[in-house]
């Protein structure tokens, strides 16, 4: 089973993780700039994220093997803080970026003034970018956070083709599914979705421009849902074509709507030590 | 033992010859002819397709018309085509597409800092990669001591190249020699290593204290440091047993 995992922070992750997924069978990643759980106070701050994500995560993914990829925004709950708001500017310096698959997370948390501004000037900077936009539904308020989400995706300059809705859930997917957009589910252990109800979902709406992430981040959850719906999958009977479908064609095609997706993964490079991820070589035997 | 500084500086193996070779390193090598500048455009030339030809035509007249921009301002035309010359050239041409767009656009030192503090890793690659070329004087030092300073792999390959060989101070070139060793980075990668370790008593007091730390935890001696300790004209140590270099591969060998 080979798995694509399109929502994941790996920053807020381990190797063991990497290690887990690996041998779980996901082969690529994408690590969407997002909140890191600690309010930032300056622009500079996340672009340090930002040279991360382009630089040494990709580094660290490919000592597993698997390839990775992320998508750069200022997150709507950061939008918020005038602060934090200043890195709309220095955005498109990094959105011209190799490693960069769309514009994202994007979206509402509170649905304030400052959201929608920040909203409507991503959505604008992915046109401009020829990028798709990943865009996160709010967890308070969800099916009126979708509905002002869609409206101001009518209105942007980015058709609905190009923008995945992510954090879906039973009640918001039908008018997300109508509206023409990509349906992101993200399964966790107690929230958002889970396995068996992520299979109910799809077999009512079948597998069409859907796809199921772990959203795995520094909270409570698990780098291997993808892999765990997989398996549920085939109990319930799907086929080895569905899942490949579901978890990895379908997120291979929404991101390679960028025109920058490389699936072959690096060769894990030089092993490393001293203060580094591959801490001590194992001793020689005997 | 032999070494290689400016074969193994190159980023992709398959690539033999679309890497310019700077002068310095290349001397080491008898009757071969560094390929200059323009050597490597027209070897691109005839690597690229006729759409990635025409596009770098077109990038490199951008790069060469455009006016040195203040370190704030404006992200300009060239700066998104050094970004893009992966996608449009193909990865295993985006270090060669890259020098020649540095070459042709001349950045001055505010400029080449700021391309290098906001590139990803392929990008701050391609700039130390072209140091050798833009920077006469150790004004672009810090971009080194930076690179040396991360665990990126293909970073600190790139960074203990022919700059480092002419500036880097004796410290800090050591401390990059012993960080190739803990990294896998190989040493052929350090351009002018033999002159550089030659008669170096304190890096050769360095490696053989690494040397005795690695035998106490019972771990193997990388072989690389014994070829260094050579250089340096210490006799070699009697520990046991010895690795294979782990020899990096891809992008920083
Ligand atoms: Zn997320």
């Amino acid at each position: 089973m080979r798995i694509f995992d399109p929502h994941i922070h790996m920053t807020s992750r381990t190797t063991d993780d990497y290690e887990a997924m690996y041998a779980a069978g996901v082969r690529a990643v994408v690590e969407p700039s997002f909140w890191l759980g600690q309010p930032r106070t300056s622009p500079a701050s996340f672009i340090d994220y930002f040279d991360s994500l382009l630089g040494w995560e990709p580094f660290r993914a490919a000592q597993y093997g698997i390839a990775h990829h992320c998508t750069l925004a200022l997150n709507p709950k950061e939008a918020n803080d005038p602060r934090c708001s200043p890195v709309l500017d220095v955005l498109p310096r990094y959105l011209v970026k190799d490693n960069v698959v769309a514009v994202g997370e994007i979206g509402y948390d509170s649905m304030t003034p400052a959201e929608d501004t920040a909203l409507a000037a991503q959505l604008q900077l992915a046109a401009d970018h020829g990028l798709p936009a990943l865009v996160h539904t709010p967890h308070r308020d969800k099916l009126a956070g979708l509905r002002r989400t869609l409206d101001l995706v009518r209105e942007s300059a980015l058709p609905p083709e190009r923008v995945l809705i992510d954090h879906l859930n039973e009640t918001t997917v039908r008018e997300a599914k109508d509206a023409g957009c990509w349906l992101g589910f993200s399964v966790y252990p107690d929230t958002k979705m889970d396995e068996e109800r992520m299979v109910a979902v799809l077999e009512q709406y079948g597998p069409e421009k859907v796809l199921v992430n772990s959203a795995a981040d520094w909270g409570r959850s698990d780098p291997l849902k993808t892999r765990k719906v997989g398996d549920a999958l085939v109990k319930a009977g799907f086929g080895e074509d569905y899942v490949d479908q579901v978890l990895w064609r379908n997120p291979v095609a929404f991101y390679g709507l960028s025109g920058r997706l490389t699936l072959d993964v690096p060769q894990p490079d030089a092993t490393h030590e001293g203060n580094s991820i591959l801490r001590g070589t194992p001793k020689t035997e005997a | 033992m032999t070494h290689h500084p400016t074969h193994s500086a190159h980023p992709h193996g398959n690539d033999a010859g679309l890497t310019t070779t700077p002068v310095r390193g290349r001397a080491e090598s008898p009757g071969a002819v560094p390929p200059a500048i323009a050597t490597l455009h027209a070897r691109l030339d005839a690597a690229l397709s006729g759409d990635a030809r025409a596009w770098l035509d077109q990038a490199l007249a951008e790069a060469a018309g455009h006016q040195d921009e203040a370190p704030e301002g404006p992200l300009s035309l060239w700066e998104v085509r050094f970004a893009e010359a992966g996608r449009r050239c193909g990865p295993e041409y985006a270090d060669a597409v890259r020098l020649l767009l540095l070459q042709a656009a001349g950045p001055g030192p505010a400029t080449l800092s700021r391309i290098y503090a906001q590139g990803t890793a392929a990008e701050r690659r391609a700039v130390l990669h072209a140091l050798p070329h833009l920077v006469t004087g150790p004004a672009a030092l810090p971009l080194v001591e930076d690179a040396l300073r991360t665990n990126d792999t293909r970073l600190v390959a790139a960074a203990v190249g022919p700059y480092a060989a002419e500036h880097l101070d004796a410290h800090n070139w050591r401390h990059a020699v012993l960080k190739c060793l803990f990294t896998g980075v190989s040493v052929d990668t350090v351009a002018g290593l033999a002159e550089r370790a030659r008669a170096d008593t304190e890096l050769a007091r360095m490696l053989a204290d690494y040397a005795n730390e690695r035998t106490a935890a019972g771990r193997p001696v990388p072989e690389d440091l014994h070829r260094v300790l050579c250089l340096t004209g210490r006799p070699a140590l009697s520990t046991t047993p010895s690795a294979p270099s782990t020899a990096p591969t891809g992008e920083e060998s």
